[in-house]
């Protein structure tokens, strides 16, 4: 159904720097052919917002490994006061067991933990992409 | 200069000596192929070694053993820097510590020292590492993940009855140093002479956070180059017992770097640091003495003791070789060693006390001289109390009950572990000779070659995982159902006291006496622009006068520019 490939955002939002996940997974999905946009870290959420919406992107995957997980429901308000309900969103890293359920009800769709096979996430990301933009076309049509 | 290789040649002679030896190893060779068949034909280390199914005699010739090995205390230090290594002093205990507001923190560490800690460490909240204050960032984040420390006067509630003057501190402290500023200024307050003061500024080594993890503030890579530069003159004058610098592996390890690899750009960039040292004119007799290292102890066991006594033989050979240094004092590599963190799953978490203490033994047996353990949430959290006090009890039961500190070096002499010593020099010296030929870890950094690297190490043992090459319990093998059942419940600080530290803070900030704070932040920016001034006293000076970390870090940064990152995926 898709002509071009899925577009991500590899990102890390807040305070922390490391980067080890981040860019292994964005090699994954580059490898997968997906175009991936990919940051330094420390990004704003002002700056992942405009990046999204710039690129056109289908999915945003923020990698977490100290805390930044807790500003995740910020984004997601972020993003539909943005008006870009169909960007899909993953978090990949360290969040607690306890704290999973904040970033669902925020709205993200997927959190892979720790140890999560390059599979399982390329597979998850391809999922969530195309029905981005299914959702995408099919808000456009319906307005 | 190229550091000069070293070769080592296996024991030629021993057939002499021992009549009888090759018809005897030979028979077990041929017994040993008729039974492995193909099994585990090829095993190698990370750091790319072949590893071979036994060790003899032919592998390691011990008549090199006073020119390789020599005694404890004595050049090339492969068995240890001090003649009595633990039986004379135990290693300090130095448990990585930094969480909520400066009171937090202070119960903590209190608590760590009644537990038997010796020597404490300050980890400060990531806002700290942005180079800004506690009033400038999503306010959810704030001692999530250390202390907000901004100030002298949050420094003196962090250590208030802690006596400075006997404990050594180690601070998780970057470019440009303000938090040893601020330790300097609770001394000031306390009558406490700088002398007396003691521990590391951690987190001095601004090259390796350039190439790894991107915690830390950076200046440009000149800026920090000049502060670093600086804050050595400043503490050899002022502070002599401080040790100003200290060479960071760990970062690179953590990042995806080998071990041979790790230890290379370790060593690289400690000659850098003292080359820039000994250009501004200081003796490198009167710095290298206060060099000091910090390194990743993985669980690759014997992989690791051999990286700790090569990387000591090599740092004698360098400091007294190339960079002229005459006094033994010079030629000590003394390390810290950190049980590393990316070999601890969140999976079936109570698994990691098992890594720990494994990591920990190889970090004793390879004669260090302080250790952080990992609490065993460290995977999914900033340490709890509880795994916190698991992770010193296992420092404690290592060395009282399982006796690891009774024999010194007690793995020398091993036909394995000295062969693999040699091997894993050989890679070191591999590793530092293509920073030299690329001008050095400063110039090699600047060119994204250490940062290539790594990612390629990093993403070669992720594929190892993920084709389950290499196995981790719980994560590609032996995995349980409902295993996260035992997940500790995080750290998170207590959001009233926390708005009522940011709150405090900001009405200290409208209380301060502003012309002295004006002409501190004026001078300090002068200071800048002036090689003849040094950057790190203004620094010191402008938190006497209350100025907090941002603001001291806007003006540098304005100043010398900020070190942006480089991206190479």
């Amino acid at each position: 159904m898709n002509s071009t490939p899925i577009r991500v955002l590899v990102t890390k939002i807040g305070l922390d720097g490391h980067d080890r996940g981040s860019r292994v997974v964005a090699a994954y999905l580059r490898d997968s052919g997906m175009e991936v946009i990919y940051t330094p870290p420390w990004q704003t959420i002002e700056n992942v917002i405009s990046l999204a919406e710039q690129e056109d992107v289908d999915v945003i995957g923020v990698s977490s490994l100290a805390t930044d997980h807790l500003i995740v429901p910020d984004l997601m308000s972020e993003l539909k006061s943005a008006n870009l309900h169909h960007v899909a969103v993953v978090v990949g890293g360290i969040v607690p067991d306890n704290e999973h359920d904040m970033l669902n009800k925020a709205g993200v769709s997927k959190i892979f933990g720790p140890g999560t096979s390059k599979e399982e996430i390329v597979k998850c990301v391809t999922e969530l992409g195309t029905g981005a933009r299914k959702y995408k076309i099919d808000e456009g049509d319906f307005f | 200069m190229r550091q000069k290789q070293k070769t080592y040649e296996s024991d030629t002679d021993t057939q002499l000596e021992l009549p009888g030896f090759e018809l005897k190893r030979e028979k077990w060779q041929e017994s040993y192929n008729a039974q492995i068949g193909k099994k585990n034909s090829h095993i190698k280390n990370r750091s790319g070694i072949e590893i071979q199914p036994m060790y003899g005699p032919l592998d390691w010739n011990s008549k090199q053993y006073l020119d390789d090995l020599g005694f404890p205390g004595e050049s090339p230090y492969t068995r240890g820097i001090y003649s009595t290594m633990h039986r004379g002093r135990k290693w300090s205990q130095r448990q990585l510590i930094g969480l909520g507001t400066p009171e937090d923190y202070n119960k903590r560490v209190r608590k760590l020292l009644d537990h038997g800690a010796t020597a404490i460490s300050l980890l400060p909240c990531n806002s700290g590492f942005r180079g800004v204050d506690c009033d400038e960032v999503p306010f959810q984040l704030l001692g999530t993940c250390g202390t907000v420390v901004n100030t002298v006067q949050h420094m003196d509630s962090a250590l208030k009855g802690v006596p400075i003057d006997e404990i050594s501190t180690a601070m998780n402290d970057p470019t440009p140093f303000t938090l040893l500023a601020f330790v300097l200024g609770t001394a000031r307050r306390r009558g406490v002479p700088f002398e007396s003061i003691t521990g590391t500024s951690n987190q001095s080594d601004y090259i390796s956070h350039y190439v790894a993890n991107h915690m830390f503030y950076r200046l440009s890579q000149p800026g920090s180059r000049r502060v670093l530069v600086d804050h050595v003159a400043y503490c050899r004058k002022n502070v002599p017992n401080w040790n100003p610098v200290s060479v960071v592996g760990q970062h690179v390890q953590q990042a995806g770097a080998t071990p041979a690899e790790t230890m290379g750009f370790t060593l690289s960039t400690a000659i850098q640091y003292a080359e820039d040292c000994i250009e501004r004119g200081m003796d490198p007799d009167t710095i290298l003495p206060r060099f000091t290292f910090f390194f990743d102890i993985s669980i690759s066991f014997f992989e690791e003791i051999a990286k700790f006594r090569a990387g000591r033989r090599i740092w004698a050979r360098i400091a007294k070789e190339r960079l002229g240094a005459k006094d033994p004092r010079s030629w000590r590599f003394k390390f810290h060693g950190q049980t590393s963190g990316v070999d601890l799953t969140a999976q079936q978490p109570l698994n990691n006390i098992a890594r720990v203490a494994v990591q920990a033994s190889a970090g004793i047996f390879s004669g260090l001289q302080s250790l952080h353990t990992d609490s065993y949430d460290e995977a999914i959290s900033c340490p709890t109390e509880e795994p916190a006090r698991i992770a010193v009890a296992t420092q404690n039961i290592l060395r009282e009950e399982a006796h690891l500190c009774d024999v010194i070096d007690p793995l020398g002499g091993s036909y394995y572990v000295e062969k693999l010593t040699n091997q894993m020099e050989e890679e070191i010296l591999n590793v530092m000779d293509k920073i030299d030929q690329a001008g050095g870890m400063y110039q090699a950094v600047g060119d994204g070659l250490v940062q290539k690297m790594i990612g390629k190490s990093a993403l070669a043992a992720q594929e190892k995982i993920e084709a389950k090459a290499e196995k981790i319990i719980g994560v590609n093998c032996y995995l349980e159902e409902n295993s996260n059942v035992e997940q500790p419940e995080p750290y998170r600080p207590d959001a009233i006291t926390m708005k009522a530290h940011v709150e405090k803070f900001k009405s200290f900030k409208s209380s301060r006496d502003q012309n002295k704070l004006d002409e501190a932040l004026h001078s300090l920016r002068e200071s800048a622009g002036d090689i003849n001034q040094n950057i790190f006293e203004k620094v010191v000076e402008a938190s006497s006068a209350d100025a907090t970390h941002g603001e001291i870090i806007s003006i540098l940064r304005e100043e010398l520019g900020f070190g942006h990152p480089m991206i190479i995926t």
